[in-house]
């Protein structure tokens, strides 16, 4: 009897000087932490992507408290709503940003860029590009082996069968950008949404010469610069033999798309699908009475 | 250590160097070697001859480049390589076959050679010589060692352990006396007392040619004393650097370091051959010798083919690609590279032309890795690639891939030839490596 009263005083004192020992060292050593810390991260979509930059969303919420705005910090998965909520925490300003979504630029489908060569080496893009070009005829394109849809966390990307290239599902991308960084040749961009979900964009990253480039996919950019010629608004930057439209001047009137031979540009959620013809008249007509306007000055210097 | 045994089948070592006829135009890759790219010195337009140069060095880590035939300069554009990667390349249409002036093409055997080392390493380096025994390093950067370190063993590296491949063979066999000059040269530019020249002993013929002409020049000059062969066991990758200076001087080149730490330069055969003519011919590297082999393919040759020109006309040379070639490869079957188009022409350190059959280069099923640990006792460099394999594919792993020195791998390829569960481990590895190495080199930047 006297064993166990004596195992449990023994074990009550350690107790009590192990406890004393905690208190004091808890007190003595104690980080401070700003509170708001946990607050802003329990606002945070919690997906620790890291789309932000940081490595997840503990560090980022430790990253906005500490900065003196929130310019360089924003929260892609969340969007302006997170946004909102973490600066009203913090009591910071917001600086709203349009709502991106990744774009997958190459539309060189199985039947229209023939593969070239077989490949039988370990199904990864980065493996396959630094062996090589790829199995097709274009050495920018889609090496179709999946490296975005296993780096995407939201189950947004998936491979389509019928045209090796990887779909985005648009509902549920989130823009944070690891497809982006997975894809070896550069393809995916992250590109406003538009209103409504309207936008264009240049399937192709081609920077080859015509020909070759036709040879090689049929939907390919072939750098033929009709697009921007046609552009009223300036949105078409055309630079290495392949067109790109800059989003923030694009006024979505769907005139490169009507123009472009290889069909390389694409405009996406748009009601009605694209009258080519009646668009084209309508560039005819314009160009015409420009020409016209153009003749009736020469001839008004003239007199 | 490690080190795998494949069968060598150098069907084609009977087969003479042959001289290639010199196509209709040539295509000269701009960035043939480790380092920077060349600067064109010519313009689109312009006769050029033989010999004469084109490209100058890009930076200090760079080679000259010269034009393989006379014509006139076409283009200057990126073209497709092997790979189907554009690269800068100049066009020459060929006309005729005029040599610069001063460039001795004749094959009398010159052999003595300039006292003075500066005047050598000037000739080597005006002559754009690089590394031909795979990896096109600059031979006038490699032969300048940094301040401080002292080169003790020069070491000629005729090993040639790619099966296959033979064109190092049929040069220490055809052009031994060269070879034996040429790295007397090197010696006398290293200042060391003593080379070696080491074969394998699958090579009797070579390791018996060039102890008789060693023992011929000795007579002539006192420069050659010092040089020696050494027979070494056929083991693939026995011809690595820091393998090559294992076997032959026993000492260990550390993880990051260079073969100079150790005291050792090694230079390739078919090199000492280019350093043998910069000095003696003021021969720049306008041809290298190629192996064209293979079970499938009807006629194996060796021959002396013009740097730039195309594999098209090297195959439609002896016959075209049979009927059942599934791949043809640039370099040997364990490190050489697919080719994906044959439309790309040679480079300075294209060794040789490969055709395989579907069934040679089949590759199993990949099943999962049952820790054997094969590939850990394969591989040359000690390194675990099972582990490295599981790390790369984890993604996000770079520092533990660090720490497991996955920028040692010298893509050899040992671990893949003996996984029994045909598990792709080197292109895994490769592409974390490459990673890894970009990673090292940024810090480096960073930290000047």
């Amino acid at each position: 009897m006297t064993t166990i009263i004596w195992t449990i005083a023994i074990i009550a004192l350690l107790g009590l000087v192990l406890a004393v020992v905690l208190f004091v060292v808890a007190e003595r050593f104690k980080v401070e932490e700003d509170p708001r810390i946990d607050e802003v991260e329990k606002v945070m979509p919690g997906a620790n992507c890291g789309g932000c930059g940081f490595a997840g969303c503990r560090a980022f919420a430790d990253a906005a408290v500490k900065a003196p705005n929130l310019d360089n910090n924003y929260c892609p998965v969340g969007g302006n709503e997170v946004m909102k909520k973490v600066a009203a925490i913090l009591g910071y300003e917001v600086k709203e940003k349009a709502p991106m979504v990744a774009v997958v630029r190459c539309n060189g489908t199985c039947e229209a860029r023939p593969r070239t060569n077989d490949y039988d080496g370990y199904a990864s893009c980065r493996v396959k590009a630094a062996l090589y070009s790829g199995d097709t005829g274009c050495s920018f394109g889609c090496l179709g082996c999946g490296d975005c849809v296993a780096a995407c966390q939201f189950g947004a990307l998936s491979m389509d069968p019928v045209t090796g290239l990887p779909v985005v599902d648009q509902e549920k991308c989130t823009a944070c950008g690891a497809c982006v960084k997975a894809c070896p040749k550069a393809i995916i961009e992250l590109r406003p949404k538009g209103p409504r979900g309207m936008r264009m964009y240049v399937s192709c990253v081609n920077k080859d010469k015509g020909p070759g480039v036709k040879k090689a996919c049929e939907n390919a950019c072939i750098g033929c610069s009709i697009c921007f010629k046609t552009c009223t608004h300036g949105a078409i930057v055309f630079e290495n033999n392949v067109a790109y439209i800059d989003p923030e001047k694009c006024k979505l009137c769907r005139e490169c798309e009507a123009v472009c031979p290889t069909g390389a540009i694409h405009g996406v959620n748009f009601p009605k699908p694209i009258d080519k013809e009646a668009v084209k008249a309508r560039i005819k007509e314009r160009n015409a009475k420009a020409a016209q306007g153009a003749a009736s000055d020469t001839k008004k210097e003239e007199a | 250590m490690g080190g795998v045994h494949p069968a060598d089948n150098k069907i084609s070592r009977d087969c003479k160097i042959e001289v290639l006829p010199i196509p209709e135009t040539v295509y000269i890759h701009l960035g043939q070697h480790i380092g920077a790219p060349a600067k064109p010195v010519v313009a689109v337009g312009d006769k050029v001859k033989a010999g004469q140069l084109i490209a100058e060095p890009g930076g200090f880590v760079s080679a000259a480049i010269h034009s393989s035939v006379s014509g006139t300069v076409k283009s200057i554009a990126p073209r497709k390589d092997l790979a189907g990667n554009p690269q800068m390349c100049v066009e020459i249409a060929v006309e005729g076959d005029e040599w610069l002036e001063g460039i001795d093409t004749t094959d009398t055997v010159i052999r003595e050679f300039p006292d003075d080392p500066a005047v050598c390493l000037d000739k080597i380096k005006a002559a754009g010589v690089v590394g031909l025994g795979g990896a096109t390093f600059p031979t006038a950067v490699k032969l300048t060692p940094p301040p401080g370190k002292k080169c003790e063993m020069l070491i000629i590296n005729g090993c040639e352990c790619e099966p296959y491949l033979t064109s190092d063979f049929r040069t220490l066999l055809e052009k031994g006396e060269q070879v034996v000059i040429g790295a007397a040269i090197i010696k006398s530019i290293l200042k060391v007392d003593k080379a070696t020249i080491a074969i394998e002993d699958n090579k009797p013929e070579a390791i018996d040619h060039i102890q008789k002409v060693l023992a011929e020049l000795r007579k002539v000059s006192p420069k050659y004393d010092g040089i020696s062969v050494m027979s070494l066991m056929k083991k693939y990758p026995e011809g690595g650097e820091k393998q090559l200076i294992d076997a032959v001087m026993h000492r260990q080149v550390a993880s990051g370091g260079l073969p100079i730490d150790v005291g050792a330069v090694v230079q390739n055969v078919a090199t000492a051959l280019a350093v043998y003519d910069a000095v003696q011919k003021n021969k720049p590297i306008v041809d290298n010798s190629v192996t064209v082999t293979g079970e499938c393919f009807p006629r194996q040759a060796n021959l002396l083919v013009r740097v730039g020109t195309p594999l098209k006309f090297i195959i439609d040379y002896l016959g075209g690609v049979p009927q059942d070639t599934a791949k043809i490869i640039s370099g040997g079957p364990m490190m050489g590279r697919a080719i994906a188009n044959l439309e790309a022409a040679t480079l300075k350190g294209t060794s040789a032309l490969l055709f395989l059959t579907k069934a040679q280069t089949a590759r199993g099923k990949e099943s999962n890795c049952i820790r054997c640990g094969k590939c850990a006792e394969a591989c040359p460099m000690g390194l675990e690639p099972f582990l490295l394999n599981r790390l790369s594919r984890a993604g996000g792993m770079l520092d533990q891939l660090e720490a497991n020195a996955v920028q040692d791998c010298i893509e050899c390829g040992c671990c893949l030839y003996s996984c029994p569960a045909n598990i792709p481990l080197l292109d895994v590895i490769r592409q974390s490596k490459g990673q890894v190495l970009g990673i090292i080199k940024a810090r480096a930047a960073a930290k000047k």
